[in-house]
C-alpha cells in the first residue's frame, strides 16, 4: 500500500456516451470484478435481453440510476494492477450536473473526457474540458468512444482530435498534457488489449498510458503551508507539558530547526519536533497528517497556520476568486455565507460579482447572481483574514468552500486568484 | 542521514478526517462492531491523537448473535487502550416492544440494530458516528460522502448530499441532526488486511482458518448456532472456514479457507474472486438492499 503509485483520475461525458461501461470493462479487464459481481451483470444483462455483458451495471449503483439507466452523482470505484492503485471519481454528464464534476475532479489528478465518435466535440465537451482546465488537473485523456459504430475509421478519429485541438489552445494546457486514444468500451478494444481493428493507432491503450502518467500533483509542490488542525494535550503525567499542533502538511517540505512564523500573529518560533504516532522525523514530506512541536510556548489554535518565516503567504480580508455554484441557492451580491479555507472558517460577505464565465471558452458576461453550476469571477469581504496562496500555486491553500449560515449545505467552492 | 516521513496518502487522509470529527463535533462516538474495519479505525484514532487518548467512546450495538470471539476480543482491546465502550443491545429494544424479531429461514436481527443505533444516538446525543464503511464494498456504498448527514430520523438522503470539495469537510448541522463519518471511505478490502499486516494490529480469532460446525444454503456457509434457523434437512459438517467480514451470526457466511496466518489471509484476499460482501447474506435479499437498508438509518 505504500509503495503503489496512486492515481485519481475524474471521468466525464455525455449521457450515453458509455461511461459506465468504460469503467466496467477497466474493471473487468484487470480482473477487478469478483465472481459474484460478474454473475450479477450477466444475469441482469440477460433479463434486458443483451447480447453482449453489460458493464455499466458494475457501477451504476443507485436505484433511481438503474431505473432511469443513467448516472446522477459522484461514485468512488477502486481497482488496482501491479503497480499502481487507482481510484475513479465517476461523475456525471448532464447539462445540470457540473457540480457533480467539480466535485470528482477537485480530488483527481488525471481526467477522461469521453466522446461518442458518432457526434464528436459537442457543447457537452468543452464543459468538462473547461472544468478540467479550471481545476487544473494534471493530464486529461480524450477517450473517443463507441469507434465500433464507425467501423473504426480513422478519419472520424482525425477530425474529432482536430476539433478537441482548437479548444486545447483556449486553455492554460500544454499540448503534451493531453493524449487521444480511440476506443470502444463495450468491445474491449484498445482499454487493457491493443486493438488489432485500428492499427492505424500507434499509441498506447488507455490502460498503459494510465500506468505511466506521473502523478505530480499540484497538492505536492510550491511551499509548506500547514494549517493546525487540532492542538493535542494529552495532560497525563508522562507527557504533563506536551503540545502538539496536528494538522496535514501541503506544499512542500519541513524539518526539525526550521524557523517557523505562526499566522495570523507573525509569531516565530522553531520547529521542535516532527511526530508521527510515536516516531520522529527529522523531515516531512507534504501530504503527511502530523504532529509539530515547537521550541517555545506560542498560543497556537486551530486554524491559525504554520508556514516558514520565509515563505509568508497573503494575509488578507478580500479575496477575488473563480466560484462554481453547486448548490441550488444562487449566490448574489450582499449574500453571507461562512467561508471555509482548508479548516479555517470566517464569515464572507459577496462584495461583487464580475462576470459569468462561460464554460465552452467564449468569454464571459455580466451577471447579477451565480445559479447552480454557473461559474463566474466574484470578490469577497471576510470577516477576518485568511491566509491564501493562489489556487495556481497552491491548490489547497488557494480553494474553499461556502456554506450557507441557514441550511448549512455546502453551496459553493472558490478558487483564488 | 536525515529521517524523511513520507505518508501512506490513504492512511493520511483517515487520520485527517478524525481529527476533523474531534474538532468540529461535540459528541462524536466510534461505532465498534469487533470487525477488522473498526478494529482499523481505532488503531487509526490511536495515530491521530498520540499521545493523548482517543476522544472519543466506542459504541458496540450487540444484536446478542455475536460470534462469542468478537466480544471477548472487544473486551481485551478496550482494556488494553483504556477506552471508553458503550454497549447498547438490540435485545433490549424487542424487550421493550420497539422492534419484532424476524421469523424463518432468514431470519436475522442485522436491520433491528438500525433502531437500537438511533435510540443510543438520541439517548447520548451524539452528533458524529464514526463507522468503518467503505465505498468499495457494495455499489450504494460508493456514493457515500464522508461526512454523511442524516435527518433526526437517520436517514439518507442521497440525492440531496453535500459535495465534498479537496478535503474540505463541512459538518455544520442543526439540532438533532447527526453525521455518519467514513475515515476509510477510501480504502479497500485489500488496503485493510495489509495495513493489518503492516502494523500487526490483533484481530479476532474468527477471520483465520479454523474448525467449524456448518451447513451449506443457497451456495453460502451457515454457522451451525442456537441462533440460526436451520431446515432438520440442512446437514451440519465440520469444514475449515474463515470470515471475511463480521457481522452477527445470521447474516454473515463463513468462507472454506486454510488461511491460518495474516500473510495467508491477504494472499488469499489478493487472489480471490468473489467480493467480500458475497458472503453477506443481508446483502443477498435483493439487489438494492443496501440502498434501501441505508435509507431508513442502518450503517
Amino acid at each position: 500500500m505504500e509503495n503503489k503509485k496512486l492515481i485519481k483520475i475524474a471521468t466525464a461525458g455525455s449521457v450515453d456516451d458509455g461511461k459506465s461501461t468504460l469503467i466496467g470493462r477497466l474493471l473487468y479487464d484487470t480482473k477487478s470484478l469478483t465472481t459474484d459481481k460478474l454473475e450479477a451483470i450477466e444475469k441482469t444483462s440477460r433479463q434486458r435481453g443483451f447480447d453482449y455483458l453489460d458493464f455499466s451495471l458494475a457501477t451504476d449503483g443507485l436505484l433511481a440510476e438503474r431505473e432511469q439507466g443513467i448516472t446522477i452523482d459522484v461514485a468512488h470505484i477502486y481497482f488496482n494492477t501491479s503497480k499502481t492503485n487507482f481510484v475513479i471519481a465517476d461523475t456525471p454528464g448532464h447539462v445540470e450536473y457540473t457540480r457533480n464534476m467539480v466535485t470528482g475532479a477537485s480530488t483527481s489528478q488525471v481526467a477522461i473526457i469521453l466522446i461518442d465518435a458518432r457526434k464528436g466535440v459537442i457543447e457537452q465537451t468543452y464543459r468538462h474540458f473547461f472544468i478540467s482546465n479550471l481545476l487544473r488537473l494534471g493530464h486529461v485523456i480524450v477517450a473517443v468512444n463507441k469507434m465500433d459504430l464507425v467501423n473504426y475509421d480513422e478519419d472520424t478519429f482525425i477530425k474529432i482530435r482536430h476539433d478537441f485541438e482548437t479548444l486545447v489552445e483556449k486553455s492554460d494546457f500544454n499540448s503534451d498534457q493531453i493524449t487521444f486514444i480511440p476506443i470502444s468500451a463495450l468491445k474491449g478494444e484498445n482499454i487493457a488489449k491493443k486493438s488489432e481493428l485500428m492499427p492505424w493507432y500507434l499509441g498506447n491503450t488507455l490502460l498503459d498510458h494510465l500506468e505511466v502518467l506521473e502523478t505530480a500533483d499540484l497538492h505536492e509542490s510550491g511551499v509548506a503551508r500547514f494549517p493546525v488542525q487540532y492542538v493535542i494535550r494529552p495532560k497525563t503525567e508522562k507527557f504533563h507539558d506536551f503540545r502538539g499542533f496536528s494538522g496535514k502538511l501541503y506544499g512542500g517540505k519541513l524539518k526539525v530547526g526550521d524557523e517557523v512564523s505562526i499566522l495570523p500573529s507573525l509569531t516565530r518560533s522553531k520547529i521542535k519536533t516532527i511526530q508521527f504516532f510515536d516516531q520522529e522525523y527529522d523531515e516531512v514530506a507534504p501530504g503527511a497528517s502530523i504532529t509539530i512541536t515547537l521550541e517555545d510556548e506560542v498560543n497556537i489554535s486551530r486554524g491559525d497556520m504554520l508556514v516558514k518565516s520565509s515563505e509568508i503567504p497573503l494575509s488578507e480580508k478580500s479575496v477575488t476568486a473563480t466560484i462554481c455554484q453547486v448548490n441550488t441557492r444562487p449566490l448574489k451580491v450582499g449574500d453571507k455565507f461562512t467561508l471555509q479555507h482548508g479548516i479555517n472558517r470566517v464569515l464572507a460577505k459577496v462584495e461583487s460579482i464580475d462576470s459569468l464565465i462561460h464554460t465552452d471558452f467564449s468569454g464571459e458576461e455580466s451577471t447579477q447572481q451565480l445559479k447552480l453550476n454557473d461559474i463566474g469571477k466574484v470578490n469577497f469581504k471576510l470577516s477576518k483574514p485568511i491566509h491564501f496562496d493562489s489556487y495556481k500555486s497552491n491548490k489547497s491553500n488557494g480553494s474553499f468552500i461556502l456554506i450557507d449560515e441557514g441550511t448549512f449545505d455546502t453551496v459553493s467552492v472558490g478558487f483564488i486568484d | 542521514m536525515s529521517n524523511l516521513y513520507i505518508s501512506n496518502p490513504k492512511e493520511a487522509e483517515s487520520i485527517h478526517i478524525l481529527r476533523e470529527v474531534a474538532a468540529q463535533f461535540e459528541k462524536p462516538v466510534l461505532l465498534f462492531s469487533g470487525g477488522k474495519d473498526s478494529i482499523t479505525l481505532v488503531r487509526l484514532a490511536q495515530k491521530a491523537f498520540y499521545p493523548a487518548r482517543i476522544p472519543f467512546p466506542l459504541l458496540h450495538i450487540d444484536t446478542g448473535h455475536n460470534f462469542p470471539e468478537t466480544i471477548e476480543f472487544r473486551d481485551q482491546l478496550v482494556e488494553e487502550l483504556g477506552l471508553e465502550l458503550i454497549v447498547r443491545k438490540v435485545q433490549d429494544s424487542i424487550d421493550q416492544g420497539k422492534v419484532t424479531e424476524e421469523r424463518g429461514r432468514y431470519a436475522s436481527r442485522n436491520t433491528l440494530q438500525t433502531t437500537t443505533l438511533l435510540d443510543a444516538i438520541e439517548e447520548f446525543k451524539f452528533d458524529a458516528c464514526i463507522g468503518g464503511a467503505r465505498r468499495d464494498e457494495e455499489k450504494a456504498r460508493a456514493k457515500e460522502r464522508v461526512f454523511s448527514v442524516r435527518d433526526d430520523f437517520g436517514q439518507w438522503d442521497e440525492k440531496n448530499q453535500r459535495p465534498e470539495l479537496f478535503d474540505m469537510l463541512n459538518g455544520k448541522i442543526h439540532q438533532g441532526q447527526n453525521v455518519r463519518v467514513f475515515p476509510i471511505s477510501n480504502w479497500t478490502e485489500l488496503d485493510v488486511w495489509e495495513y493489518i499486516k503492516n502494523e500487526t494490529i490483533k484481530i479476532p480469532s474468527i477471520y483465520f482458518a479454523h474448525k467449524r460446525s456448518v451447513f451449506f444454503r443457497d451456495g453460502l456457509i451457515w454457522t451451525a448456532n442456537e441462533h440460526v434457523y436451520r431446515e432438520s434437512n440442512e446437514e451440519i459438517v465440520e469444514k475449515m472456514v474463515r470470515f471475511r467480514t463480521v457481522g452477527d451470526m445470521t447474516c454473515t457466511a463463513a468462507v472454506l479457507s486454510s488461511a491460518e496466518t495474516l500473510d495467508e489471509v491477504v494472499d488469499e484476499i489478493r487472489l480471490s474472486t468473489i467480493s467480500e460482501r458475497g458472503a453477506r447474506i443481508d446483502d443477498k435479499r435483493s439487489e438494492a438492499a443496501m440502498e434501501k437498508r441505508k435509507k431508513v438509518g442502518y450503517f
